[in-house]
Formats: C-alpha cells, sequence, structure tokens
C-alpha cells in the first residue's frame, strides 16, 4: 500500500514540532529553518498550515533535473534527492509548482521530503494529529467523513 | 551542554557588541534562564541603583531546553532590576524569540549602559550589529514588529521590541515578542526603553545540537509530552478553553477579586469566560475565539486568538484591530474585567489588543484602572483630573479609553502610567492601592485561597502568581489537594512551589506544564541534555538557591520584612461572599513559620548559613 502525507491545516497550533522532528532526522540538530516541512502563519486571520512535498507522480523536479539525482523510491513512492550526484544547479527548485524543494546553502545541494523513508518524523511528532501518514488513497477520507455527517437528516 | 556556552555582551553607551564564554561554574550552579541570569545581574549592578539609570542592566536569556523539542521548550525570560518594585524583576516569555535567540548561538544576551541615541540589535548567528532606530521609536510594537519584518524582507525574522508605552515611562511596560507574546510583568520594557533600545531582532539558523545524550532525550521528552496530552488540564482545558477555563472555577471558589479587590466574586464573569468566547455573536455569527495557538515546541497550545466583533464601538472604522490576534487570558480578562467591573467581552479583547500593541502589562494596568475607579468613586479624583474621563466601576468605555491613553502616555494615561501604588498614593489613599511591593495582584483573591496570600507576601517581585502558584494545590488539587481556607501547612506548601517554579523557569521550559509534570517528569529532561546529573531533588535545591539569591539582591536594594506584606483590605475586610465569606487573610500565622522553614531570621534575612548550605 502506498501512503502519504495527510496534512489537516485546521488542526495545526503552529508549534512547529514538526519541523524540529525533521531538522534533527536529517539534520542531527533541532533546527526549522533545515526542515522539509515548514509551517506557515497567516496571523492575521488566526490560521496555519503546514506545507511540504507531496511526492508528484509526475515529479517536475525529478524530470527537470539535469543529471538524474532525484529518483523515485520504490518502496516508498517518494522522491528522493540523491545528495552525491546533485550538483545544485537548483532547476528543480524552478520547475516544482509548490516550491517544496529547497537549496541548503550549507551542503550546496537540494533538500526536500523523502518521508523519512517510510516513517516521517513529523507525523509522530505532531500532538494534534495536523500531519498523519495515511494510505495514498485516503487523504480525503476524514474530510469526506466530516461532510458526509451533515447529509444524514437530523431526527 | 544543551547551553551554546556564548553569551552576547552589548554595551549600549559604547555601541559595541562582545562574545564572552559563559560562566560553567555558574551554569552548574544555577542552569539558565531565570537563575542564571539573577547571578550574572546580582554579580554585576549594584542592587540599591536607579532602575531606570544606565547603571542597571538588562539581560534576556535562554534555558539550556529552549530550542529543543522538549515540549514548551521555547521561553526566555527578561531579567533587571525593577522601576515598579525596586526589586528583581524576571518576566518569561513564549512565543518564538527565545528559540531563535538560541539557534543564533547565544545563551543570553547582556544589556548594559545606556546608548546616546535611539537603537536596535539585528542579531544574525554570529553577526551582532546596533542599528539606528530613531524612525522606530514613537512608534508602536505592532508597527515596530511590521517595519523591521518591511526592512529585512525576512518573514522568518523573530523580533520583540517596546512600544510607546515604555518610551514614556509607563512603570509597568513590557517586551513584547510576535507581537503578542510578552515578558510582561514588573516594568522589564521599561528598562529596556530607558536604555534607548527599542527592538532586538534575530534570526538563527545553527540550530541546537549539542545535548548530552540524544537518545536519553528524545526518549525523556516522549514520555513527558505523553503525560501533557494524556492530562485533564494540559491536554484538554487549556487548548480547548486557555487559561480563561479558570474564570467560571475561581468565581466559584469566591477567590475573584472583583472591583479593586473589595469582592470576592464577579457577577458578570460568564460573560467575560472562556466559555463566553465561543459564543457566535449576532453581529457576524463568529466567535470570539478564532483558534488556539502554541508557543515554540509547545504541545498544549493554550495561546488565544481572538477577533472584536466588527460592529463594537472600539473598531468601527479601524482596519488595524479587526484582524485576529492575540486574545485574552485570565489574568488579562480578569485584571480587565473582573477588577474594573467590566463585563464587555469585547471591550476587554480591546483593552487587550491595546496592552499588546504598546506593550504594557494587563494585570498592573487593569489593577490600577481598579484603583482609579475606586479613588473617582469616593471623590479623590474628579473628571478635572481624568481629562473628562468617568471613571466608574463597570464603564467600558472608560477602560478602553484608559488603555489608549497608557499606549501613548498621553493626559491621564500619565498618571495611571505610574501604576496602582504611586498613584494611590499621589492622591491622597494609599490603602485603595492592590499591590505588594508595588505591584499589582493578579487574579486569586487571597482571602479565599489562603496559601497565596503568603505566596503573594513574599514573592520576590511583588505580587503574582507565578511565583508560587498553590492554586494549583488548594483549589484544582495538583499534585494534592489542600484546603484553601486555612492555612495549616501552608508555609511548606508556599516554599515547595517557589523553589519547584524558580527551577522550571530556569531550563527554557513553560510552567504551565506544571499543571501535568512534577520535577520528576522535567528532571529527566534537563538531565538527558546538560551535564550536571540533574535530579528531582538537585533541581529543588537550584530553586532554592535561586529563590535565596533573588531575597538577597532585594534586601541588599533596600527592602525588609516589612515589605512582606499585603494590603490592609485583605488583611481587615472580610470576604462578604461565597465559600470564604467571613474570612481574611491570616498572613501573620504563616509568615513567622514561613521564614523559619526558609532558614532566615525572624526579621526575614537569609542566615549566613542558610547562604552556605545552598553556595548562594
Amino acid at each position: 500500500m502506498l501512503k502519504a502525507l495527510q496534512l489537516e491545516p485546521e488542526k495545526c497550533t503552529g508549534c512547529l514540532q514538526c519541523e524540529m522532528a525533521c531538522s534533527y532526522e536529517n539534520e542531527g540538530v533541532f533546527n526549522p529553518s533545515k526542515s522539509r516541512i515548514k509551517v506557515f502563519n497567516f496571523h492575521d486571520e488566526g490560521r496555519f498550515a503546514p506545507y511540504t512535498c507531496s511526492q508528484c507522480s509526475e515529479a517536475w523536479c525529478l524530470h527537470a533535473c539535469p543529471v538524474e539525482a532525484i529518483v523515485i523510491n520504490p518502496m516508498t513512492g517518494a522522491k528522493d534527492v540523491l545528495e552525491d550526484v546533485c550538483v545544485g544547479c537548483k532547476v528543480c527548485t524552478i520547475a516544482c509548482p509548490f516550491g517544496t524543494v529547497n537549496y541548503n546553502a550549507d551542503s550546496g545541494k537540494v533538500i526536500k521530503c523523502d518521508l523519512c523513508g517510510g516513517d516521517p518524523a513529523c507525523a509522530t511528532a505532531c500532538p494534534t494529529g495536523a500531519i498523519t501518514y495515511v494510505d495514498a488513497e485516503h487523504t480525503g477520507l476524514a474530510r469526506m467523513k466530516a461532510h458526509a455527517s451533515q447529509t444524514i437528516p437530523k431526527n | 551542554m544543551a547551553w551554546t556556552g556564548q553569551i552576547l555582551r552589548v554595551n549600549l553607551t559604547a555601541g559595541t557588541c562582545v562574545a564572552e564564554p559563559l560562566n560553567r561554574e555558574w551554569a552548574a550552579l544555577y542552569l539558565g534562564q531565570r537563575g542564571l541570569a539573577t547571578k550574572y545581574l546580582a554579580a554585576e549592578i549594584d542592587p540599591k541603583i536607579d532602575a531606570l539609570s544606565p547603571a542597571n542592566k538588562l539581560i534576556m536569556a535562554t534555558g539550556p531546553l529552549t530550542g529543543t523539542m522538549a515540549s514548551t521548550g521555547g521561553r526566555y525570560s527578561v531579567i533587571t532590576k525593577s522601576p515598579l518594585t525596586g526589586a528583581i524583576a524576571c518576566s518569561n516569555s513564549g512565543g518564538f524569540i527565545g528559540n531563535e535567540i538560541k539557534m543564533a548561538g547565544w545563551d543570553m544576551i547582556i544589556f548594559e549602559g545606556k546608548s546616546p541615541k535611539p537603537v536596535y540589535l539585528y542579531l544574525e548567528n554570529e553577526k551582532a550589529e546596533l542599528h539606528d532606530a530613531s524612525h522606530l521609536w514613537g512608534k508602536s510594537a505592532w508597527d515596530t514588529d511590521h517595519h523591521l519584518h518591511n526592512e529585512y524582507q525576512d518573514p522568518l525574522l523573530r523580533i520583540a521590541c517596546v512600544g510607546r508605552s515604555a518610551e514614556q515611562g509607563c512603570l509597568y511596560a513590557g517586551v513584547i515578542n510576535d507581537l503578542h507574546r510578552a515578558a510582561g510583568r514588573s516594568g522589564v520594557g521599561t528598562v529596556m526603553a530607558s536604555k534607548n533600545l527599542k527592538a532586538v531582532a534575530v534570526r538563527g539558523t545553527k540550530g541546537v545540537g549539542n545535548v548530552r545524550d540524544m537518545k536519553a532525550f528524545m526518549q525523556a521528552t516522549n514520555a513527558a509530552k505523553a503525560v501533557l496530552s494524556g492530562n485533564p488540564v494540559t491536554g484538554e482545558g487549556l487548548p480547548k478553553l486557555g487559561t480563561q477555563v479558570l474564570m467560571n472555577v475561581i468565581n466559584e471558589v469566591g477567590a475573584m477579586p472583583t472591583r479593586n479587590m473589595r469582592e470576592v466574586q464577579f457577577e458578570g464573569s460568564n460573560r467575560i469566560s472562556a466559555e463566553a468566547m465561543l459564543v457566535p455573536r449576532e453581529s457576524d455569527g463568529k466567535p470570539n475565539l478564532v483558534t488556539n495557538a502554541a508557543c515554540f515546541g509547545c504541545t498544549i497550545a493554550c495561546g488565544r486568538i481572538s477577533t472584536i466583533d466588527p460592529k463594537h464601538y472600539t473598531i468601527v472604522n479601524r482596519p488595524q484591530y479587526m484582524g485576529a490576534n492575540g486574545g485574552l487570558e485570565y489574568e488579562a480578562a480578569w485584571a480587565l474585567g473582573s477588577d474594573t467591573g467590566v463585563d464587555d467581552l469585547d471591550a476587554l479583547t480591546f483593552a487587550n489588543f491595546i496592552c499588546n500593541e504598546d506593550g504594557f502589562d494587563p494585570i498592573s494596568f487593569g489593577s490600577t484602572v481598579a484603583a482609579a475607579m475606586e479613588l473617582y468613586e469616593i471623590g479623590a479624583i474628579t473628571l478635572a483630573t481624568t481629562g473628562g474621563i468617568e471613571m466608574k466601576f463597570g464603564s467600558a468605555e472608560a477602560l478602553t479609553k484608559a488603555a489608549e491613553l497608557v499606549a501613548k502616555g498621553e493626559g491621564f494615561g500619565r498618571d495611571l502610567g505610574l501604576g496602582s501604588k504611586r498613584l494611590c498614593e499621589k492622591y491622597g489613599h494609599p490603602d485603595l492601592s492592590m499591590t505588594v511591593k508595588g505591584q499589582e495582584f493578579p487574579a486569586y483573591d487571597p482571602r479565599g485561597i489562603q496559601g497565596m496570600g503568603l505566596a503573594y507576601a513574599t514573592s520576590n517581585r511583588g505580587a503574582c502568581h507565578l511565583r508560587g502558584y498553590t492554586v494549583s494545590s488548594e483549589i484544582l488539587g495538583v499534585p494534592v489537594k489542600t484546603d484553601p481556607l486555612t492555612t495549616d501547612g501552608k508555609p511548606e506548601l508556599v516554599k515547595a512551589f517557589q523553589d519547584a517554579t524558580a527551577a522550571v523557569d530556569s531550563s527554557g521550559l513553560c510552567v504551565f506544564t506544571t499543571f501535568a509534570w512534577t520535577l520528576e517528569d522535567i528532571a529527566p529532561q534537563v538531565d538527558a541534555a546538560c551535564v550536571g546529573g540533574w535530579t528531582p531533588e538537585k533541581m529543588l535545591e537550584m530553586g532554592e538557591r535561586i529563590w535565596n539569591l533573588e531575597r538577597k539582591f532585594n534586601i541588599d536594594a533596600g527592602l525588609t520584612a516589612a515589605d512582606d506584606t499585603l494590603p490592609k483590605r485583605l488583611l481587615k475586610d472580610a470576604a462578604k461572599t461565597g465559600p470564604a465569606k467571613g474570612k481574611v487573610n491570616e498572613l501573620h500565622k504563616m509568615l513567622p513559620h514561613y521564614y523559619e522553614i526558609r532558614g532566615w531570621t525572624a526579621d526575614g534575612v537569609p542566615t549566613p548559613d542558610t547562604l552556605n548550605r545552598l553556595s548562594v
């Protein structure tokens, strides 16, 4: 079964535990500036939104890469960056329509979400269930259920 | 480890920023944040100096767990000598500035001297620069934040700054960070402004990684997070209702100070409570509360994000107040509401916005307005004094007008900015000031919660609930239930809470975790992060050390046992209603024994033996 990150912004409190978990998993330090997942604070509206790579099936980043440094992980379906192949040209960061591939100036390579090899640390760390790792075909199920409940006539 | 080992010393007189190594010996004794910065302050300034003179210093300090994945690990404190109380000031704030300072590579920043002209500190990792802030002077905290974000075009820049109230000398101005988190009490913002320091803008991209034993740390922090999420207060009450969950509880036990603490129950409490914040209003069908929000790393998320009724008189044609912003916490709702007799939720929310916008403490402000209302009622001040404001208990218009005047330091706002003690002295009725050591009370009446009377009287920063929150035990039964109406065992209880809180405040964690956590949950997290063998016993002993160091600072500053008291109203006028009806606070039954178990003389002075035992 292919799994995917399910993001439910309405549950997010903006605590950044996901960013710390991500940076710790990937860089060994607590450092939101190196996180592959980002939480955005729409302050005037009182809304928060976690956002990261959704692992497109036809991945723009993968097709754009001139050195084939972005490959599909057969176990997770994630588009992984091969760090020793990446030349840091950043073409993938232009190709990605969502901005979720980013350049890391410290390493000179790009970084993006790789689903932590199938056990995403952000989902484990999220205290409110705003980030979960579920069957890729079911990412809309919770919302469908919530709306479905409204279709039942009230007694 | 977990410390960065670097502190930044900013000499505002000379305009220099110099890195120096952290004093490891002191860190081993005082851990970080509140304790460690107090040690630095006590070692570097004469406690007798004028708090607003260049000789005072101001320290922004993180704890070893600040910037880590420990739940609530984003706290920082501002430590200085208070202009409001003349005692030690230590104000704690969440939001996202503490973690940013830490991730830029600094355990603390010490500001000394006074800049000849307004400046702000720009800190980007090891780069530390003072920049001209003349274009920011005279601007609110919100405008300053907006301006700096625009200037740097960096949405992730974190900013702590003072508003206009601090510049104008309001004695209870705070340091605002992230628009509506505040190191709010005791006038730490007033000290910052007195140094011509407008803001600190920080970008830290180095992260925090030097944890002593990362595996043990993740284990300890995960276990502790599970305790928070499984606890009814931290797992349900606080996220859903915020600290405002307390409003109806405290009113029912008859410990809700009302109308300048004349009464102990407020008839309008259910109109300004957490529950009231959830009721959709008529005008737009939306409730006051938009969402809850977390500070950095916090898995509780008690913060309130609110909007004001678009039809409310306070914001008509004022778009800057129409968006969502920091909403009412219990303390603000109580001080702005119950203590002034105002039950208009939108007026309270507006006054709270103004407190954030221009950076002043809603507790001290609300209590001072309450005192002014009583002075007005007895004719000690008149319309001529107030500039035409009818300062009547229950008047929302008086409250919101007063907030706007204090924000800008205009008219009667200058009197109100003095705080309740100086205001009541100025107009000839010092007994009407509800303060200890010059600082206004928070939201728990000590006639209905006896232990809090002792906690207030002996608090090192003046009346305060965050120095020894025996409400936990006396009302909520955490960790064990005690009878709020008796004084039995309260000296021991107060001491235990004071010491434990001082330890928590030195770690980088939030004291609200202690609704669920004890030092048994906290020590393993600190120990996994730091060298030094941090057991719960060692944490508690450190807390006692910090308490005595603060006490010694205050005594050296000129305070005495005579300052360990409560206003006459709380000692002589019995509660009129509720479970505490007929009770006064029986401080005299608790204080001598408290001094004794503290190892202090009958005059409240730590003995040499006590100071030696604790290596103060």
